[in-house]
């Protein structure tokens, strides 16, 4: 006759322990399958050498920072000659909502 | 089979506030029987118990253990000397809050690493000798002052020691638990363990299962009676 | 099992029930600690993989661009300036782009309208149609088949029939693109025949990448040459800035957690203190205390480590990072639903988990040592 295991309080500890490395094994395993990802990739990258770009879509809303690594370096109201903007779509300040006058840009204000 | 050959041990050394706890101690404990320091508040009787149990070492003088100088090894043999030879129990129990009975009973012999399953078995065997195997379960903070003598008793015998110490084991105990006490004794007496205890309790100096009592005074022996 | 890992479970045991003991506040700051690895976790995978994403797809960029310099601004090059170069060696394929921003207001966004190169028969364009990105769909609300209005500075109308949207997975690059015929372009923008925006150009061998932008500078002394080193360089700075400032915000969190939680590990309490008195007292050495004080770290401190790298996976992979999304983000109105391939940097992982885990020990460590190893008589007095 065998009685039940007493309880020790190490078990819930490798329960908890096994169960996070688990978690961590299938995270690599989903980087190593990555399901779909090799066929995405190749097509943003296709599509790059089809359309020539130069340039990732993340900060689109100043001229120079759609195509940063296209911007010219010596315009005005840069920081300095040689450095690139370095921080387009500002997270501190947000952009004057009040400007352009609703309507002004397309045509139907003034 | 437990010798002091003029052991002193001082506090602070060196320091303004330095005091002799023990001076000059010469003792001999005997195997098997049942012994009793007594003596007021602060006449280095529990010094004296620290001393013996290998808790603290002297400043001088030895202390022999069948034979084997203790005060000289180094703090890991010391340690595995405590938990293989000595059984304590503390003035104010010193169980770990928050952990049940059994967990507090089971401590010692962690280091030791026995089997869990066996070493379970006999904290709960302890306990039940003891009468108090029903509160295993329960957090030593909840029980009686009683239960919680004998959980600190069962867990001083839970690695079989050959010598028991108690220091003040009747201090937080009310007169009936008293008498419990003294029988919990009788059997580690017969058992064959070597029992020795620190009070200023004339019931607990006076009792018949008691071999020897020696009076402590100022850090010194101050008579031994039969 | 061993005598040695036996005894060590044992020390697991107690330390295990250590935590128990003082549940909420052990909680609380192991929910803490997690929170913290997960965040800067989420940063250096978010990070690592924008970085690993921007690189693949640089690559298939052109090798370089020659653009048009007049008084230090950008101007238009000439189908006279793409002659130039076309006689030189090494120079594959070589084509005048056509790109220009347009302020949409209706979207408050940049789109960028582009004729694609005719190298590719897929993005042949008649008049009136268009292929768009992900970001304009969206904005806009089109899909294919649907009309795009759009209205230029000069107020000239555009009327576009939407042929495709191009596919979610390629929005990284594409998002704002409104791809037009040559007609349309021309026409809408008010650009005279024989004027491109820049040049694109391929070399055969990666080798000769930067002779070539040489040779190209001799021959167009006007033009500025970008290469794609530049181009990679640029991101690089970017994601580098944006991380830094990610990092700095995040400094204060994080020395305040450190502060913390050297202070819980390493302030022992008064009552800690005689604990370990009572352990040593009856029978634990010195060595058996400081390793259940450690298992108790590394419960603590690995737990939360492997919890937060977990959850930030999940986070960034899984979820698209919504948390950092608005400090990459700023302002942008148009920022791509960004899909990025999961990639796992282990020199990066491994340094996080090692600036979680051995602080924390160590912090436990010098003081246990100094209580462990004191005589333990104090508990009797």
């Amino acid at each position: 006759m065998t009685a039940p295991a007493p309880f020790r309080a190490s078990t819930p500890v490798f329960r908890i322990a096994g169960g996070l490395v688990a978690a961590a094994i299938a995270a690599l395993v989903h980087v190593a399958i990555a399901p779909g990802e090799a066929a995405r990739l190749e097509g943003e990258r296709a599509l790059v050498e089809a359309l020539d770009l130069t340039d990732l879509a993340l900060f689109t809303e100043a001229r120079y920072g759609r195509h940063r690594s296209q911007a010219d370096l010596h315009s005005a109201f840069q920081d300095g000659p040689m450095l690139a903007e370095h921080f387009p779509a500002g997270s501190m300040v947000p952009p004057a909502r009040g400007f352009p006058p609703a309507g002004f840009a397309d045509g139907e204000g003034e | 089979m437990l010798e002091l050959a003029d052991v002193t041990k001082l506090y602070n050394q060196g320091r303004p506030n330095e005091v002799a706890a023990v001076r000059g101690v010469t003792l001999d404990i005997e195997a098997g029987k049942v012994t009793v320091l007594t003596g007021p508040s602060g006449s280095g009787k529990t010094t004296l118990l620290t001393l013996i149990g290998c808790l603290a070492r002297p400043t001088t003088g030895r202390v022999r253990l069948n034979g084997e100088i203790l005060s000289g090894l180094p703090e890991k043999f010391l340690a595995d000397v405590r938990r293989r030879t000595f059984g304590f129990a503390f003035q104010r129990f010193n169980l770990i809050a928050g952990l049940s009975a059994l967990d507090n009973v089971m401590l010692p012999a962690y280091p030791l690493g026995p089997p869990h399953r066996r070493l379970t078995a006999r904290a709960m065997e302890m306990l039940a000798n003891l009468g108090v195997d029903h509160r295993a379960a329960t957090a030593v903070e909840n029980l009686s002052g009683g239960e919680m003598q004998r959980v600190a008793i069962a867990r001083a015998l839970v690695n079989d020691p050959a010598i028991v110490i108690a220091d003040e084991p009747t201090a937080n105990l009310d007169g009936a638990l008293v008498g419990q006490f003294l029988d919990i004794v009788a059997t580690l007496k017969a058992r064959g363990k070597t029992v020795l205890m620190t009070s200023h309790d004339g019931r607990i100096s006076g009792a018949p299962v008691v071999d020897r009592v020696v009076a402590v005074a100022d850090g010194r022996i101050a008579e031994a009676a039969a | 099992m061993g005598a040695w890992a036996t005894r060590q479970r044992y020390l697991i045991d107690f330390a295990a029930l250590s935590l128990w003991r003082h549940g909420a506040r052990s909680l609380g700051l192991w929910l803490i600690y997690v929170l913290v690895v997960f965040v800067v976790a989420s940063v250096i995978l978010y990070g690592a993989a924008i970085r690993r994403e921007a690189n693949a797809v640089l690559d298939a960029a052109p090798d370089v661009v020659a653009q048009a310099m007049r008084m230090g601004r950008h101007e238009m090059s000439t189908g006279a300036d793409i002659e130039k170069l076309r006689g030189l060696r090494g120079a594959d394929r070589l084509e005048g782009r056509l790109w220009g921003y347009l302020y949409d207001t209706s979207a408050a966004a940049n789109f960028t309208l582009q004729v694609p190169s005719g190298f590719d028969p897929r993005f042949r364009l008649e008049r009136g149609e268009a292929i768009i990105g992900e970001g304009v769909a969206r904005l806009r609300k089109v899909e294919a088949g649907k009309m795009l209005f759009l209205i230029s500075p000069a107020r000239r109308f555009l009327k576009l029939k939407v042929k495709q949207v191009l596919p979610l997975g390629s929005a990284l690059v594409s998002s704002d693109l409104v791809l037009v015929g040559e007609a349309d372009f021309r026409a809408f923008f008010d650009l005279p025949a024989g004027q491109y925006t820049d040049i694109a150009m391929r070399v055969r061998n990666p080798a000769e990448v930067g002779k070539i932008a040489e040779k190209s500078l001799l021959a167009l002394p006007g033009h500025r040459m970008v290469t794609r080193a530049d181009m990679r360089r640029t991101y690089e700075a970017i994601f580098s800035w944006r991380e830094g400032v990610l990092v700095a915000l995040l400094s204060g969190a994080l020395l305040a957690f450190a502060i913390l939680a050297f202070d819980k590990a390493a302030g022992l309490s008064a009552g800690e203190r005689r604990e370990i008195g009572i352990l040593k007292a009856i029978g634990w050495d010195t060595g058996d205390v400081i390793g259940m004080k450690l298992w108790e770290g590394a419960v603590v401190s690995v737990g939360a480590f492997l919890a937060g790298t977990v959850a930030a996976y999940a986070h960034v992979f899984l979820f698209s990072a919504p948390l950092i999304e608005p400090v990459i983000k700023g302002w942008s109105t148009l920022f791509p639903r960004v899909t990025l391939t999961p990639t796992v940097d282990a020199l990066q992982v491994a340094t996080l988990g090692f600036f979680t885990v051995v602080p924390y020990l160590a912090a436990i460590l010098v003081p246990i040592w100094r209580t462990a190893s004191a005589d333990p008589d104090r508990v009797m007095r």
